[in-house]
């Protein structure tokens, strides 16, 4: 049983700069996430002018019959969003420790050009390690 | 280093005490800095080679002052004038002052007489950095390097220190070894105060505190 189908992060103008699939299931190939991406930064945007509520920050959680979309947008544009089993719990905290990984181990890492997709070894890591973690706990409960 | 948030202020820098107090910066500030410095440097030059050299000089201007400054405060004036005395100053004070931990481990090279190597499992200055694949071996622990170059530079022991990664068993990451080999010069005459049955050993480990 896989909690986590994949995960995203887009860039402030809506490009994919990064993109990993857990298991099997909902697995897309380069275009189909691509079009994933673009299509959820515009739908975030759009979601924001017709909210009826101001200051809406756009959408956090979309709910569908076969999957879950948590999306976490941080105060520079950059969204993180994971696809995952409908019902997943504490997903929110797990985008939180994921924004927190690409400020210390991109962000801080000299060799990364803003904007441009992640390609950092210790990212990829420590992002293994907390989604394993966090499966572990998920199991666990 | 930086001074954090002293009581009393001084109106002229040179009254004010070199005690220790708890100097502590913000490890996120210093690494988007040293990020800063690794990235201004590449802009100003076309080969790794040279990038290397860029960032081991800018670290032995910090070893230069580190030197004095810890000379001053923690020994009296006086500076280690024996080669493992300096060594384990490196191995131990330097590097508590720098990075709030005793270095992981100072050897002796095991093939020639006059290598030394400070090997560190996680280098603070890496701590966030990932090399990417087409800068082959470059290490920005050349800073490190260069630090280390200029402590032992200023207390007469002239020596080629260099940064490498070098891969454990079982470990994702590889540790950083600060390789340092002293010039001809030094050798010889230091050559007697430490060479207590120097043929026998061949691979020794320097008992430290």
């Amino acid at each position: 049983m896989v909690a986590i189908y994949s995960l995203y992060i887009i860039n402030k103008s809506g490009g994919l700069i990064f993109y990993k699939d857990y298991g099997s299931s909902g697995r897309m190939d380069t275009n189909d996430s691509l079009r994933v991406a673009s299509l959820w930064h515009s739908m975030h945007a759009i979601s924001q002018q017709l909210s009826p509520v101001s200051g809406c920050s756009g959408i956090e959680l979309l709910q569908a019959d076969t999957f879950d979309l948590h999306c976490f947008q941080s105060l520079t544009g950059t969204k993180f969003f994971v696809v995952c089993e409908p019902g997943t719990q504490h997903m929110e905290d797990l985008l939180k420790y994921i924004y927190e990984l690409y400020t210390d181990y991109v962000l801080k890492n000299p060799f990364y050009e803003m904007e441009m997709p992640i390609r950092c070894e210790l990212f990829d890591i420590n992002l293994t390690q907390a989604i394993q973690k966090d499966r572990v706990a998920l199991l666990g409960r | 280093m930086i001074g954090a948030g002293k009581i009393k202020q001084y109106s002229n820098v040179l009254d004010k005490p070199l005690s220790k107090g708890k100097q502590e910066v913000s490890l996120s500030a210093f690494a988007f800095l040293f990020s800063e410095l690794v990235q201004y440097n590449q802009t100003q030059v076309d080969n790794i080679a040279e990038l290397e050299r860029r960032l081991e000089d800018a670290g032995y201007a910090v070893g230069a002052r580190v030197l004095e400054l810890l000379c001053h405060r923690d020994k009296g004036n006086r500076r280690e004038t024996r080669l493992l005395g300096i060594l384990s100053f490196v191995h131990s004070t330097v590097w508590k002052v720098l990075f709030g931990k005793v270095a992981d481990s100072l050897e002796k090279g095991t093939e020639h007489e006059d290598e030394y190597m400070i090997s560190e499992k996680e280098l603070l200055v890496n701590r966030f950095i990932s090399i990417p694949k087409d800068m082959g071996t470059f290490n920005c622990g050349a800073f490190v390097a260069g630090i280390v170059r200029g402590v032992l530079d200023g207390a007469g022991f002239p020596a080629v220190v260099t940064a490498h990664f070098v891969p454990i068993e079982g470990q994702q990451r590889p540790r950083t070894t600060i390789l340092i080999k002293f010039a001809e010069e030094v050798f010889p005459g230091v050559y007697d105060v430490c060479s207590v049955g120097a043929k026998k050993r061949s691979k020794v480990r320097l008992s430290l505190r």
